[in-house]
């Protein structure tokens, strides 16, 4: 089941409230994303950790629900 | 290999242990099944640093066991002596910032670019 583009900015914004999140879907299908999130709450941790907090506001759809999500995380 | 009859967190860290650097992929780099694995396969490639690969298409334990190992919850995912170091986009950011490199480099583990 693809997911809209609205549903997972909401599910971003829900966890990381100070976000400023972007979408594009890469290939017009609803499975393909690409997002860039930026938020202060990134800052001083590792990409890896950025990369995880994105991964757990989705809540588990990562990989199930959602095939394909480029990700780009940027503290400011 | 019978896909009930080991244990798949030993059979991780043995690999992990055994290789200095193990990506996790779909399918192999000479026939990556996924976009994702077919751009890390290209990193690593481009380094010029020996890998060993493991395709979780080939066991269903070991591609929902390596997601739980590490906590990530996509593939491909890169080992480097023993240690998580990420997914094809921070893979592919480390390599474009040159982090990669040094990273290969710090560990002492050979590198050849292209």
């Amino acid at each position: 089941m693809p997911m809209t583009k609205e549903s997972i900015e909401e599910l971003i914004i829900q966890s990381i409230p100070d976000a400023k999140v972007s979408i594009e879907d890469l290939r017009g299908d609803g499975d393909h994303y690409s997002a860039t999130v930026i938020s202060k709450s990134f800052d001083g941790k590792s990409k890896l950790d950025q990369h995880k907090m994105v991964y757990d506001s989705l809540q588990g759809k990562m990989g199930i629900e959602l095939h394909a999500l480029v990700l780009i995380t940027k503290a400011e | 290999m019978n896909d009930n009859d080991f244990d798949v967190t030993e059979n991780i860290n043995n690999e992990i242990k055994t290789n200095d650097v193990v990506l996790y992929m779909k399918g192999t780099p000479a026939f990556p099944m996924c976009g994702f694995s077919a751009a890390t396969v290209q990193v690593l490639t481009g380094i010029g640093v020996k890998f060993s690969s493991v395709n979780v298409l080939d066991s269903d334990k070991i591609r929902e066991g390596i997601k739980k190992f590490s906590n990530w919850p996509t593939i491909p995912q890169l080992y480097v002596k023993e240690e998580f170091i990420g997914g094809c986009d921070i893979v592919k950011e480390m390599y474009e910032s040159g982090e990669l490199l040094e990273l290969f480099k710090s560990k002492g583990i050979e590198v050849n670019p292209s």
